[in-house]
C-alpha cells in the first residue's frame, strides 16, 4: 500500500471499509476476492478494516460499509443498526441486501412456522419474514447482483474514492444481451426477464445461453405488462413467469401483481 | 461498371485468392424454437462455413465498422505529467464475403453522417476504408420492406456484387481491386442470353416482396401526426429496450463514458451505441428527462428515420432489412408503426 493516495497530483483520503455479511452465502465478497488480477490495486485503493473472509483484525473504524444479505433475524436488525451508526456510507451489496435475495423464497408462504417446521425441523433456531436492508436502515448505495459483478463493483469503489457520481444502467439487459450479438433467448424457446431487468451484468446469464432471472432486479420503467404478454405468445405459463419474478425479490411488487388474489400466498410481504 | 460472369465453383478459388486478410461472413447459427436456421455474420476461417444462400442475418454487419463498444482513448499519469493515447483499432483490411443490398445501402447511409460530413469520425473512417466488400443477391423475407425504401439494390458502397444465375454467378464489377481479383479467375463476358437470365433474376425477384411501407409524403404526414393517438399505443408494447436499435444497420447513436481505473493512474473513453428507446437516452446533467416516456422516445426514432434524415440528406435512414421490426419481442415493425400513423391500421 502506498502511503498517500493521489490523483491527478491531488492527495485522496484512502477511506476506511468494512465488509459485513448478514444471512446470505457470503458469495458477493469472494466475488471481490476473485478477482487476483485487481486485488493488489482494490487493496491500495482503500483500506480494508473489517473483512471475515479475507482477514482476521477487525475494527469499527469505517467510512464505507458494505453490507451483503438480508435480514432474517432480529440480532440482526441490531447489527444492521450498528454497522449504519458507525458508517458515512451504508452500501447494500448484492441482491440479498437489495431486494432480500433468494432468501425472502420464503416469504412466499404464509405460515412461516411451517417453513421453519420443514426446513429446521424441531431444531430450535430464529428466523422471521426476510427483509432487504433498507427496511430498517437508510442505504446509500445498492449495488445489485447475484452475485455482484466485481469489475461493476471496482468501478463503483473507484468512483466513490474519486468522488465523482455512481451511476447504474437504468435501461434493461437486452441492450447488453444485443450488443454481446446474442440471439434472443425467446427465439430460441427460452423464458427470459432480460427485457425487464436492470442491465449492468453485461449479460452474464444470457450470454452463457441462460435466461434472466431478475436478479438485479427491475429496470426503470420496466414494461411487465408487456413481457407477461410476450411470455404467454412464446408459450410460457404464469407459473413460470412468477417463479423467476420471485426469484430474488427485486420484483416482488410485479408478482404481487401477477399472483391472482385467491391464491396469494405471503399475506404478510411488508408493503413500500 | 464491368460485368462478367464466372461458374460457381470459381468462387472458392476467389475465397482463396481473397484468404490472407480476415474474411467475415454469413455463417449458419443453429436454428430457431421453430426450426427456422438462423444466420449471423463472423469471422470464417474456410470457404465451406459460409452460408452464401442466408435469409437474413439477426444482426447488422454494423459492428465491423461501428462496434457496439469502443475504446476512444486511453490516459496514463507519467512522470512528467501524463499521455494520451488515440487507437483507431483498425489492425487489417477486412473481406466481407456476402452482403446484401440492404446492409451495403446501409454502410453508404452511415457514411453520409460519418464520413462525408464536417467531422468525418476517424475510428469509422478507418475501418470503412478498410473494407472489401463481397455482395450477394438475396431472398426476399417477410419482413423485407427495402423495395419501398429504394435499397432492394445497391448502385454503389461495394467492390463486387454477385447474382446467382444457376450454375454460374453473373458480377459486377465496382472497384479495380476487385477487378485485378477476378482477372485471377476463370470469368467471361456475359452471353446476350446470361444477360437476358440476369435481368429475368432481378425482375422476378423484386415480384416477390410482401412488407410495405407507404413513404409517399412521408416526412409531412409525420409533421401532421406528431401529436396521433398511435404513438401512445405503440408505446405501451414498447418494451424500451434497445433491440431495435442494436441490430439495425443504420443506427448510431452512442455515449461516451471515461473511467478512471483501479490504480488512479489510467483512464479511458469508451464509447457504447446507444439507443433512443432507452429510458436514460435523453436524461440531461440535473436529472431532467426530455422524453421520459417511452410513446415519446418511439416517435423520436421514427422521426429520425423517417423525417429528420431525410430533410438533412434527402433520403431515409431506413434502408427496410426489417431486422427492429423481427427482433422486437413486442411486435413492433415499422409498416405497422407507418401504417397506423397513416391512419391506415
Amino acid at each position: 500500500m502506498s502511503p498517500q493516495l493521489s490523483y491527478l497530483g491531488v492527495p485522496l483520503a484512502r477511506p476506511k471499509v468494512g465488509f459485513f455479511e448478514l444471512s446470505s452465502c457470503e458469495g458477493c465478497q469472494l466475488q471481490l476476492l476473485n478477482n487476483e488480477a485487481t486485488l493488489l490495486d482494490f487493496l491500495n485503493l482503500v483500506e480494508i478494516v473489517n473483512f471475515r473472509e479475507g482477514m482476521s483484525e477487525r475494527a469499527d473504524t469505517y467510512d464505507i460499509a458494505f453490507v451483503e444479505g438480508s435480514v432474517t433475524r432480529k440480532d440482526e436488525i441490531a447489527r444492521l443498526t450498528a454497522i449504519r451508526k458507525n458508517a458515512k456510507i451504508l452500501v447494500a451489496l448484492g441482491s440479498c441486501a437489495c431486494f432480500g435475495g433468494v432468501n425472502q423464497l420464503k416469504n412466499r408462504f404464509r405460515d412461516l412456522d411451517w417453513v421453519k417446521k420443514e426446513v429446521y425441523g424441531d431444531f430450535p433456531i430464529e428466523t422471521m419474514e426476510v427483509h432487504p436492508l433498507k427496511d430498517f436502515v437508510q442505504v446509500d448505495l445498492e449495488i445489485f447482483g447475484c452475485p455482484i459483478k466485481k469489475e461493476e463493483v471496482e468501478r463503483i469503489v473507484t468512483d466513490l474514492v474519486v468522488g465523482k457520481a455512481v451511476h447504474h444502467p437504468e435501461y434493461p439487459v437486452c441492450m447488453e444481451c444485443k450488443a454481446n450479438e446474442n440471439i434472443c433467448l425467446f427465439e430460441l424457446g427460452e423464458p427470459c426477464l432480460g427485457p425487464i431487468t436492470r442491465a449492468g451484468c453485461d449479460s452474464w446469464c444470457t450470454s452463457n445461453r441462460r435466461g434472466c432471472w431478475g436478479c438485479r432486479g427491475p429496470a426503470e420503467g420496466a414494461n411487465f405488462k408487456q413481457l407477461e404478454e410476450i411470455m404467454h405468445t412464446y408459450g410460457f405459463s404464469s407459473e413460470t413467469i412468477l417463479d423467476r419474478l420471485e426469484c430474488f425479490g427485486g420484483f416482488a411488487s410485479f408478482a404481487d401483481a401477477v399472483r391472482s388474489p385467491n391464491k396469494k400466498t405471503p399475506a404478510r410481504r411488508k408493503k413500500s | 461498371m464491368i460485368f462478367k460472369v464466372f461458374k460457381k465453383q470459381e468462387l472458392a478459388r476467389l475465397y482463396e485468392l481473397l484468404a490472407v486478410n480476415v474474411i467475415v461472413g454469413p455463417v449458419a447459427k443453429g436454428n430457431d424454437r421453430n426450426g427456422k436456421p438462423l444466420y449471423d455474420f463472423d469471422v470464417v476461417y474456410d470457404f465451406d462455413e459460409l452460408a452464401l444462400d442466408y435469409t437474413q442475418t439477426v444482426h447488422s454487419p454494423k459492428r465491423f465498422v461501428l462496434p457496439y463498444q469502443e475504446t476512444l482513448s486511453t490516459f496514463a499519469i507519467t512522470r512528467e505529467g501524463w499521455e494520451k493515447h488515440v487507437d483507431i483499432n483498425v489492425y487489417r483490411p477486412l473481406v466481407f464475403f456476402g452482403m446484401h443490398a440492404c446492409d451495403i445501402n446501409a454502410l453508404n447511409k452511415l457514411d453520409l453522417v460519418l464520413a462525408q460530413s464536417t467531422y468525418p469520425n476517424p475510428y469509422y473512417m478507418g475501418k470503412r476504408k478498410n473494407l472489401f466488400i463481397i455482395g450477394i443477391d438475396c431472398n426476399p423475407e417477410p419482413q423485407c420492406f427495402c423495395r419501398s425504401m429504394g435499397t432492394d439494390s445497391a448502385i454503389h458502397g461495394f467492390d463486387l456484387f454477385l447474382t446467382d444465375l444457376g450454375g454460374k454467378y453473373f458480377a459486377e464489377i465496382l472497384s479495380a481491386t476487385a477487378f485485378d481479383l477476378l482477372s485471377q479467375i476463370k470469368c467471361t463476358d456475359p452471353s446476350a442470353k446470361e444477360l437476358a437470365l440476369y435481368k429475368h433474376t432481378t425482375k422476378e425477384k423484386s415480384t416477390r416482396y410482401t412488407a410495405t411501407v407507404d413513404t409517399s409524403d412521408l416526412t409531412k404526414i409525420l409533421d401532421l401526426e406528431f401529436e396521433s393517438t398511435a404513438w401512445d399505443a405503440w408505446g405501451e408494447k414498447c418494451l424500451s429496450c434497445g433491440t431495435c436499435a442494436n441490430v439495425c444497420p443504420t443506427c448510431y447513436c452512442y455515449g461516451v463514458e471515461e473511467h478512471v481505473d483501479l490504480d488512479l493512474q489510467h483512464a479511458n473513453k469508451t464509447k457504447s451505441l446507444h439507443s433512443c428507446n432507452l429510458i436514460d437516452f435523453a436524461k440531461v446533467a440535473g436529472g431532467h428527462n426530455f422524453r421520459p416516456t417511452s410513446a415519446s422516445r418511439l416517435k423520436y426514432r421514427y422521426y429520425h428515420k423517417h423525417r429528420g434524415f431525410v430533410e438533412a440528406f434527402e433520403e431515409s435512414l431506413c434502408v427496410g432489412c426489417g431486422r427492429c421490426g423481427a427482433a422486437c419481442l413486442a411486435d413492433i415493425t415499422p409498416p405497422a408503426v407507418i401504417a397506423s400513423v397513416r391512419g391506415k391500421e
